[in-house]
């Protein structure tokens, strides 16, 4: 029985990563501020992890809940159901994104207003629900500080937890200066680049509209199954207000973001904002379950969404990806992200772990260079609090991705493995092309590397220099002396 | 088919051969699986919880049960506070007089627009987590409904020292979910700039606990 994947999960048009990836690399203030912003929370996760000494534990208990509740998913989500529905919350299924969007839509439009405010969330981005609520006339107002920054300059997010951080300082004054006046209250007059001054421009720009809003839109860190009890985990207060003040709330999450019990929280809320933000805890968590008379919204949503996760809940070796927390830890320490940045990956879920994700929610024919988007250093898995074999992953699908091609017409890669099978199974044909290839390399050579291979070979040396080849093979060595002193 | 239905049947779809070859269900809280520690502290947890409080660059008053009211006075004038809203079941007996600070409390609830004319909210809390510097709120008598401590620009909350959990685990085993839960730690903050922290965004700017330490239960 097959299942279908999700929507909405790539930026259309977006090129292959290996192109969009040369392009980024010729931005060096985007470099530059990649470098600044992932280095600092390296340090700071680090040293508050160090602080937990029984941190493998927790990262092994961890992956071991988020196994169980993969493993019984269904029972899961109809206990989440039940719980919430006895809370006094309404729950809503979406099979994918068009699905979602046109609840929350309805939800909206039920509410009588034309304006919602929005807690920074991964799975709206990925269901493009700000602009399927534009197509109706519903404004979405972003009110993380960085998803505010990404929608007044029209951007796109490039990171799971700071989604602006291709963005310095000067950049963001200068997008506030000339876009808030635009949707509500202008940023103050002389505003400097200083973050403070910019967080307060936030502040007054958002304020009236939290004060004022009847609906907000939130996203879900964790659903609780036996109690039915939804977490939000922010900084800002941003969440608190969108959460508290309006009078209907409609969250969604993927079906994937459900704990067996409230106790099994015990073990994220430590893990989480360590590896998230590199502090002990993260300023604000909110909980709540159902509605609660008097506090509150007093009219509750829960849209649980599939889009693609019962696809790779279906692959065995994939659906570890599922458990991911979206601490973003994984980025801020790959190599290959560090450099090329998040818009590379052309997906609402960057780095490696949107390499890993990205292309099972949509299908791998639809993103097959991102399992390649990556040098299989081993850092993200190390890094990751719930213990996600991202290098596995990667491998499985890279695997996926080629049994696909053999399919089809073979790829210069599949051209260069059949001639290599061959060369490699006949003694004479591998002599003749190492004597060749002696040869040719040193007429190629400039300095001890070839820098470009003529040819087909060119695609090979556009990213990496080449050793030049021996000018004696081992093989002709081992005529000449090992055989002499073997035989001593 | 609904999509409820269908989603349900996509996850049996996907899941169903395994779970059938497994005998039975391995329980997620088996011991290999908890063997983290229960609590992380390693000094008195009163000392510990005041210090990482203080470490999200809150303000941190440790005083004697009877010393609260005058604790809670020296705040409010140090914060130069003009109105004062009291979560409903705040104890009497911690109120200073007025001293030229307007004690407001919110019974019937004020509006959003009278809690933003406030300039501080006083409360108490449901408990205190040492390692992580957290207070939480359960909305219970003296700690208010949520948006009491979330419109006014600061809030002062005064913590038992007999509240204060170890860790996280215990302070979980403690609340009720139920109830709607605030776990705070530290004022309101982003790092969305260059990753550069920043206290003070639309929560509360300011958070101040003072520890009543020697209070009854």
């Amino acid at each position: 029985m097959s299942i279908p994947p999700g929507e909405g999960v790539v930026w259309l048009g977006s090129p292959p990563f290996p192109q969009a990836a040369r392009q980024a690399l010729g931005n060096s203030q985007l470099r530059a501020n990649l470098r600044q912003a992932t280095a600092t929370i390296r340090d700071k996760r680090l040293r508050v992890t160090a602080e937990l000494s029984d941190w493998e534990e927790l990262r092994t208990a961890a992956a071991a809940i988020k196994d169980q509740a993969a493993a019984h998913l269904d029972r899961y989500l109809v206990q989440l159901e039940e719980s919430v529905t006895r809370a006094g919350g309404v729950v809503h299924w979406a099979r994918d994104a068009s699905e979602a969007n046109a609840i929350i839509g309805d939800l909206v439009e039920a509410a009588g207003v034309r304006e919602v405010v929005k807690v920074k969330s991964m799975v709206t981005q990925e269901i493009g629900l700000n602009a399927a609520l534009a197509a109706r006339g519903i404004d979405a107002v972003e009110t993380d500080l960085a998803e505010l920054i990404v929608q007044l300059g029209d951007d796109r997010p490039s990171h799971i937890l700071v989604p602006a951080i291709h963005r310095n300082r000067d950049e963001i004054r200068d997008l506030f200066a000339a876009k808030m006046s635009l949707h509500g209250r202008p940023a103050p007059a002389g505003l400097s680049s200083d973050p403070a001054a910019l967080a307060e421009a936030a502040r007054l720009h958002l304020r009236d509209k939290f004060l004022t809003a009847g609906v907000a839109v939130s996203g879900a860190n964790f659903a609780i199954a036996d109690t039915g009890t939804v977490v939000v985990v922010e900084s800002e207060g941003n969440g608190r207000m969108c959460i508290t003040l309006p009078p209907t709330l409609i969250t969604i999450m993927g079906i994937e973001k459900v704990l067996p019990s409230f106790a099994d929280l015990e073990v994220f809320l430590q893990l989480l904002p360590r590896s998230s933000t590199g502090e002990r805890m993260n300023p604000y968590t909110s909980m709540w379950t159902g509605v609660t008379p008097g506090d509150g919204p007093q009219d509750f949503h829960l849209v649980l969404l599939d889009n693609g996760r019962t696809a790779t809940l279906a692959d065995p070796v994939g659906r570890q990806a599922l458990a991911c927390i979206r601490c973003s830890a994984c980025l801020n320490v790959c190599p290959v992200y560090e450099r090329a940045g998040g818009h590379a990956y052309g997906s609402v879920y960057p780095g490696p772990i949107g390499a890993v994700l990205t292309p099972q929610l949509i299908g791998v024919e639809h993103a097959a260079t991102l399992p390649f988007a990556s040098t299989l250093c081993g850092a993200c898995y190390d890094a990751c609090p719930v213990k996600i074999n991202i290098p596995e992953v990667l491998t499985h699908l890279r695997a996926r991705v080629v049994e696909r091609e053999r399919r089809a017409i073979p790829g210069p890669e599949a051209q260069v493995m059949a001639a290599a099978a061959m060369v490699f199974s006949s003694a004479r044909l591998l002599r003749a092309v190492q004597w060749l290839a002696g040869r040719g390399g040193r007429l190629l050579a400039r300095r001890g590397v070839i820098r470009r291979l003529p040819l087909a070979g060119r695609g090979w040396t556009g990213g990496r220099d080449l050793p030049v080849p021996p000018s004696r093979t081992f093989r002709a060595w081992w005529r000449r002396y090992g055989q002499r002193e073997g035989g001593q | 088919m609904t999509a409820r239905a269908e989603i349900l049947r996509r996850v049996r779809a996907a899941v169903g051969d395994e779970r059938a070859a497994e005998a039975a269900l391995a329980p997620a809280d088996g011991a290999a699986t908890r063997a983290y520690l229960r609590s992380h502290a390693d000094a008195e947890v009163t000392e510990l919880f005041a210090e990482r409080v203080a470490d999200y660059r809150a303000v941190v008053s440790r005083v004697a049960a009877a010393e609260v009211p005058a604790a809670i006075a020296a705040a409010a004038a140090a914060l130069g506070l003009a109105v004062v809203v009291v979560a409903p079941g705040f104890p009497p007996a911690w109120l200073p007089g007025s001293g030229g600070v307007t004690w407001r409390a919110d019974d019937p609830p004020l509006s959003v627009e009278d809690l933003d004319r406030c300039d501080a909210a006083l409360t108490t809390a449901a408990l205190g987590i040492a390692v992580t510097g957290t207070i939480v709120l359960d909305a219970s008598a003296g700690q208010g409904r949520r948006a009491l401590t979330l419109v006014p620009d600061a809030h002062l909350c005064v913590v038992r020292a007999d509240q204060i959990e170890p860790d996280v685990p215990d302070a979980l085993g403690r609340l009720d979910p139920s109830r709607p839960l605030t776990f705070i730690s530290g004022p309101s903050a982003t790092s969305d700039i260059e990753l550069e922290r920043v206290e003070g965004v639309h929560g509360p700017r300011t958070l101040h606990v003072i520890i009543a330490e020697g209070a009854a239960g």
